[in-house]
């Protein structure tokens, strides 16, 4: 066929949709910075025990205390005399667990919310308005709704965060079923008569990935956010876990005496809900489906 | 142009509307009430024979587009029966729908958009049988490679994504989607529009030869008079969701009988300069098919109105052999 000689000029263009993203996103020099820093921290939670000299919970009084930079504890100790380095890198697991399961439950109800709302008129107003419901509550008063009524623990901080994560997703989900929906290619597959949950699952989904990558990103920020401020209302980590949110409330009476105590953990969770947001504005530009019709 | 052989008498009738109705209803105030009525397709009754073409052609906005996907079930009927091989299909529930969704394909408009960006061609022709067949992985794969071969493409391209294909080459992935479960029935809804005229004779050729090759119908959707006449053996006229005029290819296009088809022809550009020829100007836009005329519906634009055309709607009957037209002064001068 004629169409032979065009389709070769394009085998220089042939790559993954995954490697032309990866290839603008590492465009963006903050993003890149963003994403060096998640893969430090994803490091140094996984690697946590062989990158620390102390156990992370073993008090040891005679050593109480100490300012950075001193021998053995190179960001000091604490008033149980724990080394701080090994608590924050400890903590690193703690945040990107909680985020993680969080953000992965809130996906899981926002996602299955928002496609039924969006693909089902019928069920729109219904869901929407339970969404609109969760939507009247600020934050962080219906994350501490719920531990009040399950309880303080990091699961319930996590199931907390979850549910009021919902219906954002929610929307964004909906929002762009709404729009993919009328495709032709639905239409399409709609008259060689697929299945609801095939043209939701195989066909809408797909092409609405790239909202939902941005906002899990950037709701993984947040996450760890409220993570570390529940943690330091009581209301999440208990002592003596070493949990950031937990670590800056414990340090705060040795303010004075002792600054590092809530200054360093407060650094880990300011550069980790920077590196994730700035990551996750990269990854709304690189995903872009406006910028996919240029190539 | 084409030769109609054996033309209608002899043939089967694979398609038959009766009286198909689509009507949009207008919802408004608080309570969502509906307060009226889009008439898209009003009234359509018509019979597709086995093997031939049917051009149905008109203004945007006519109701074609709708009367087609309204065939396949793809909007909700509101009035009427098809019969598809003579089974009445219209109230079938999904299940028992899914040997007819078989034997009824559609190739849409825009080939831009009538396939997942994020499926692999490969897989979306796959996907067909996965659907439809029993078949195991591998034989399911050999088809899908006889198919893109069946419509020139190569079996290397069973990987590639949409985005990797010119417009044509993507329309034709659509033809092969369409023709894969061996339908009887294709509706083309401006199947070719979109594409340049050189791709278009390329691809209306390969559909030309499917349909020799496999005994195919076709319902052809189109705003484009040249190409109905090079491709259909029947052409429908519909105006206002209203069928005006049903003819032979050549009887449509050498003595039409209805104003509004007189009008539709005289806006062919031709290439002589010199032929006298009158040009019937239609004043006005198309009417609201919320609130189409009363009376026959092209009333309101027609060069020959009378007050009887007001009045009276002018039924949809056979004025010479094969030749449907809904006028009261079908055939007469203006």
């Amino acid at each position: 066929m004629t169409t032979v000689e065009t389709v070769k000029l394009k085998e220089k263009k042939r790559e993954k949709y995954i490697v032309t993203t990866a290839k603008r996103l590492f465009k963006n020099k903050l993003a890149i910075l963003g994403l060096i820093i998640v893969v430090l921290q994803i490091a140094m939670a996984v690697f946590a025990p062989m990158i620390t000299s102390h156990d992370p919970i073993k008090q040891n009084l005679a050593a109480s205390e100490l300012p950075m930079f001193s021998p053995e504890h190179w960001l000091g100790t604490d008033n149980y005399g724990r080394d701080v380095w090994s608590r924050i890198v400890f903590g690193a697991r703690i945040s990107l667990v909680v985020g993680s399961i969080a953000v992965a439950l809130g996906l899981v109800g926002g996602i299955v919310l928002g496609l039924l709302a969006g693909y089902y008129r019928k069920l729109d107003a219904i869901i929407m308005r339970f969404v609109d419901l969760l939507f009247s509550f600020p934050g962080i008063l219906l994350a501490m709704l719920i531990i009040a009524v399950l309880g303080t623990s990091l699961v319930n901080v996590a199931i907390a965060i979850s549910i009021w994560s919902i219906p954002t997703c929610a929307r964004i989900v909906r929002g762009s079923v709404l729009s993919i929906k009328e495709k032709e290619y639905i239409m399409a597959m709609r008259s060689m008569g697929a299945s609801d949950l095939r043209i939701m699952v195989r066909h809408i989904l797909p092409n609405a990935s790239a909202p939902i990558i941005v906002f899990a990103t950037m709701r993984m920020a947040t996450a760890i956010l409220s993570t570390a401020s529940l943690s330091y209302l009581g209301l999440g980590a208990q002592p003596p876990t070493p949990e950031w949110g937990a670590m800056i409330s414990q340090g705060q009476a040795f303010m004075w005496s002792s600054p590092h105590l809530t200054i360093v953990p407060g650094i880990a969770i300011m550069l980790t809900v920077f590196a994730f947001n700035v990551l996750g504005d990269g990854l709304r530009d690189a995903l872009d489906p406006n910028m996919d019709l240029q190539e | 142009m084409n030769t109609v052989t054996k033309w209608p008498s002899e043939r089967e009738v694979l398609l038959e509307l009766e009286g198909v109705k689509k009507y949009f209803p207008i919802r408004g105030g608080v309570l969502k009430r509906v307060q009226g009525n889009v008439k898209a397709v009003e009234s359509v009754s018509l019979k597709l024979y086995k093997g031939e073409s049917l051009g149905v052609v008109g203004e945007s906005g006519c109701g074609k587009s709708t009367l087609g996907r309204t065939i396949l079930g793809l909007e909700e009927l509101t009035e009427g029966k098809i019969s598809f091989n003579e089974e009445e299909i219209q109230d079938l529930k999904r299940k028992e729908k899914k040997k007819f969704v078989k034997e009824m394909q559609m190739i849409f408009q825009d080939p831009y958009a009538s396939l997942n960006p994020r499926q692999r061609v490969g897989h979306a022709l796959d996907e067909v049988f996965k659907m439809h067949t029993n078949m195991p992985a591998q034989e399911r794969k050999d088809a899908v490679v006889d198919l893109l071969r069946e419509v020139g493409l190569k079996a290397e391209h069973y990987d590639r994504y949409p985005h990797e294909f010119s417009g044509g080459q993507r329309q034709r992935i659509g033809i092969a989607r369409a023709i894969a479960l061996n339908p009887q029935f294709i509706i083309c809804d401006e199947a070719v529009s979109a594409l340049d005229v050189s791709v278009q004779a390329q691809v209306l050729k390969l559909l030309k030869n499917l349909q020799e090759k496999y005994n195919l119908s076709y319902l052809f959707i189109s705003h484009d008079l040249g190409v109905v006449r090079y491709f259909c053996d029947r052409v429908l006229v519909m105006y206002l969701g209203n069928t005006v005029e049903l003819a032979d290819v050549s009887k449509i296009f050498s003595h039409p009988l209805h104003p509004y088809t007189r009008a539709l022809l005289s806006a062919i550009p031709r290439p002589k300069m010199n032929t006298k020829r009158e040009r019937i100007r239609l004043v006005g836009d198309m009417p609201n098919p919320a609130n189409p005329p009363s009376g026959c519906v092209f009333h309101t634009r027609c060069p020959m109105a009378q007050d009887i055309c007001k009045v009276e709607k002018p039924a949809f009957i056979e004025q010479e052999k094969d030749h449907f037209a809904a006028c009261h002064f079908a055939g007469e001068e203006l």
